[in-house]
């Protein structure tokens, strides 16, 4: 018998209000068990909210948030969290650990053999084309897109469920993005690790995602297969977004 | 390792024990002459069969009667003058031994065996300017423009100091205040021209100078003698009035003369003066030699409690309030304040608080240390961006789990350097703890500074030196040890 297709992040409903603004307003939005979605949006749309909900860094004023079926409450969040691979743009990486000591810390605390941790520290980092030799050195003697493919591997690690993905590729070079986007859709499909992807790269969404959603003012204003929503935009938003960044690539 | 560690560190942090019952406890300002005495009332009492705790050294009239009056000392040399002038207020009692007996009776407070001299206030100035411009009375002054006063600062405010004594006279001259410890070699080496002097000190000839008449009496008498709580044992203040009348004034500069001058420890002379009497023999040892060890151990107590309470309180505080803007603002403007009152007048508040000794001294330099361990942490958990606390919150670590691995390794290089000024201040204001009977390092400082003894000052300022440029070694090491090169902190 197949396993039902579940959820792994569902947002029912959700609004939220950070200061005078509505960030989010009745909200409602399913990541699939499998595959990537892309979720995209202008700065100030309310990607971070969301992501911060989603981690449960903050809480809804009114609606729930579901993770791997399970309402989130403030008793499961940690180990919730737990299951959750996280990256971003700015990598986090702690700056007084040795790359390496980064990937492996969630693992060591959550008790696991650092041997072996390790071990797949190095595995992974070979995967996303990422020197080993880098692990022994501190984040600031890295590059920035080696920075970047090391937060990666952090959030990879301990093989998450689900992957929450806030621009991490942003920023890298073409050549070195192409070639991570092909490792890390490997990688991730050879996990059944799900993931959602905030961008505001329309061609990376296409690239990585097998669906993305359109967030505007608090709202997903178009929501459905990348191909579609790209293609074939049903707001004059989408419509401008696509028509802005054809323009950048045909100048680009 | 750990354990031999954590022995060390009791037995380090373990003040010495305080005075028993039937001790009586022997306090002195710091001056030779009041060293001096009370060292003669100590071995006068220990040959008498009294155990003593000699509590020598307080900086001032005020600290020494503080801890005479809540019962920390028992009994310490004083000058009548000074208990109705400075003491009790009242120059009008000045002469009248029946009132001043009675004021005293009211506090529980006694002044018994007068000695025989009188110690008064002099002009002090030096020998070859005095011949040269003629000199001879206090009264010559008054014409002259090019002096330079500089008494000290008991003596600038004492209503028997500067401020009478100008008005008498007639000097219009401006005064500046002087460590009393200070103003003779001050004065010898034509830095000032004139200071207040006591009249039978032995630094008189040392530094040859000659005091000016006091034509106008102005001075009042300042007869020596013991003042003692009433509830001192009947036994020892009989023993105490045993003294009474052997010490003329041209003995007693004699005798100060021989520590001064002739550089004999305070113990030695006394014992001199007591052989001279027929009263004890003499044993002491004939130089002043300072034993170190304790004074070291008592300064890393001193320095090394306050700090680690400083860090473990300053490091809570902070935590407790970096989030909040106005939190902190209010813990640093608090801290910055004590930091603002001066070091030797914040060890003085806390006498009526805490008493003399340890605890206070300690109490002091923990508030002093405060403000650079807080500000340091909070300045360190501020500039930790707030992208590392979500990563951390993201992995689902606990409060514990991110201060250990997040907020702690991240602040430590501006928390460490806060800590490290800290302790270099710390050891340094330590050393002023002995002017409220704390010991440490600084009480051959004191005691040296009193007798103008440059080798006792240096036998405290040296370790002392040596104490603070070792522990910044030591926190040089430490940062390399805990911190990575990257992060740390430039200096």
């Amino acid at each position: 018998m197949e396993d039902m297709p579940i959820a792994k992040l569902e947002f029912n409903a959700v609004s939220k209000r950070l200061g005078q603004q509505d960030v989010l307003r009745d909200l409602s939005l399913r990541v699939p068990a499998w595959g990537g979605m892309a979720l995209v949006g202008e700065s100030g749309s309310g990607k971070s909210t969301l992501l911060s909900l989603a981690l449960g860094l903050i809480e809804p004023d009114s609606g729930s948030i579901n993770l791997f079926d399970e309402p989130l409450t403030p008793t499961n969040v940690r180990t919730q969290r737990q299951r959750i691979g996280y990256a971003l743009q700015e990598t986090g990486l702690f700056p007084h650990l040795s790359v390496l000591d980064n990937l492996c810390l969630q693992g060591r605390l959550l008790g696991h053999e650092s041997e072996q941790l390790q071990t797949r520290a190095r595995l992974l980092a070979e995967q996303m084309h990422l020197d080993p030799d880098m692990l022994k050195r501190y984040p600031i003697e890295l590059s920035g897109g080696q920075q970047q493919r090391a937060g990666i591997c952090r959030a990879m690690l301990l093989e998450p469920e689900l992957l929450l993905l806030d621009e991490p590729f942003s920023g890298l070079d073409v050549v070195t993005r192409n070639d991570i986007y092909d490792h890390f859709v490997a990688l991730a499909n050879a996990r059944r690790c799900s993931f959602l992807l905030v961008t505001h790269d329309l061609n990376e969404a296409q690239r990585l995602c097998a669906t993305v959603a359109v967030l505007r003012d608090g709202r997903i204003v178009d929501h459905g297969p990348s191909e579609r929503v790209i293609n074939d935009p049903r707001h004059d938003y989408v419509a401008r977004l696509v028509a802005a960044q054809r323009l950048h690539i045909a100048h680009g | 390792m750990a354990k031999s560690v954590f022995a060390m560190l009791v037995i380090v942090l373990l003040p010495a024990g305080g005075a028993t019952a039937e001790t009586i406890a022997i306090g002195s300002k710091n001056f030779p002459e009041s060293y001096l005495l009370a060292e003669i009332a100590a071995q006068w009492l220990e040959a008498g069969g009294h155990p003593v705790e000699r509590r020598f050294g307080f900086g001032g009239t005020q600290l020494v009667f503080g801890a005479l009056a809540d019962g920390d000392v028992d009994l310490y040399p004083e000058y009548n003058g000074t208990i109705t002038r400075t003491i009790l207020e009242d120059a009008s009692i000045d002469g009248d031994a029946d009132r001043l007996a009675s004021l005293l009776d009211e506090r529980e407070l006694a002044f018994v065996g007068r000695l025989g001299f009188n110690n008064t206030y002099a002009v002090a100035v030096r020998r070859e300017q005095a011949e040269a411009r003629g000199w001879r009375d206090i009264s010559d002054l008054a014409a002259v423009s090019d002096i330079d006063f500089a008494f000290s600062h008991e003596f600038m405010q004492r209503d028997d100091g500067w401020p009478g004594l100008a008005a008498r006279y007639a000097l219009e001259q401006t005064a500046r205040g002087i460590e009393h410890g200070l103003a003779y070699r001050a004065l010898a080496n034509g830095d000032i021209d004139a200071t207040d002097a006591y009249s039978t000190d032995g630094d008189i000839e040392r530094f040859d100078l000659v005091l000016l008449t006091d034509s106008a009496n102005y001075f009042p008498r300042y007869d020596a003698g013991w003042l003692i709580r009433a509830d001192l044992p009947a036994a020892a203040r009989e023993r105490l009035n045993g003294l009474t009348g052997k010490l003329s004034d041209q003995a007693m500069r004699a005798l100060n003369a021989r520590v001064v001058v002739d550089g004999l420890s305070f113990s030695a002379a006394a014992a001199e003066f007591l052989a001279s009497q027929g009263a004890i023999g003499s044993s002491a040892d004939s130089a002043a030699t300072v034993a170190l060890a304790p004074l070291v151990v008592r300064h890393i107590q001193l320095t090394l409690i306050a700090i680690v309470a400083a860090t473990v309180f300053g490091f809570a505080l902070a935590l407790a309030v970096h989030r909040s803007p106005r939190w902190s603002g209010v813990a640093l403007y608090i801290a910055g304040l004590i930091q603002t009152v001066p070091s030797i007048a914040l060890l003085a508040l806390m006498i009526p608080l805490l008493g003399i000794g340890f605890v206070p001294a300690l109490a002091a330099l923990f508030l002093y240390a405060l403000l650079p361990v807080l500000r340091a942490t909070l300045t360190a958990l501020g500039a930790i961006a707030p992208v590392y606390r979500r990563v951390a919150a993201a992995m689902g670590m606990s409060a514990r789990q991110e201060f250990v691995h997040v907020l702690l390794p991240l602040a430590l290089p501006h928390a460490l350097a806060g800590i490290r000024t800290a302790s270099i201040i710390c050891i340094g204001t330590a050393t002023l703890a002995a002017f409220i009977g704390a010991g440490g390092l600084g009480e051959p400082i004191v005691t040296g500074l009193a007798l103008s003894d440059t080798r006792m000052i240096l036998s405290g300022a040296v370790p002392a030196a040596i104490l603070a440029m070792g522990t910044d070694l030591g926190f040089d090491l430490l940062e390399r040890r805990l911190i990575p090169p990257h992060m740390r902190i430039g200096r």
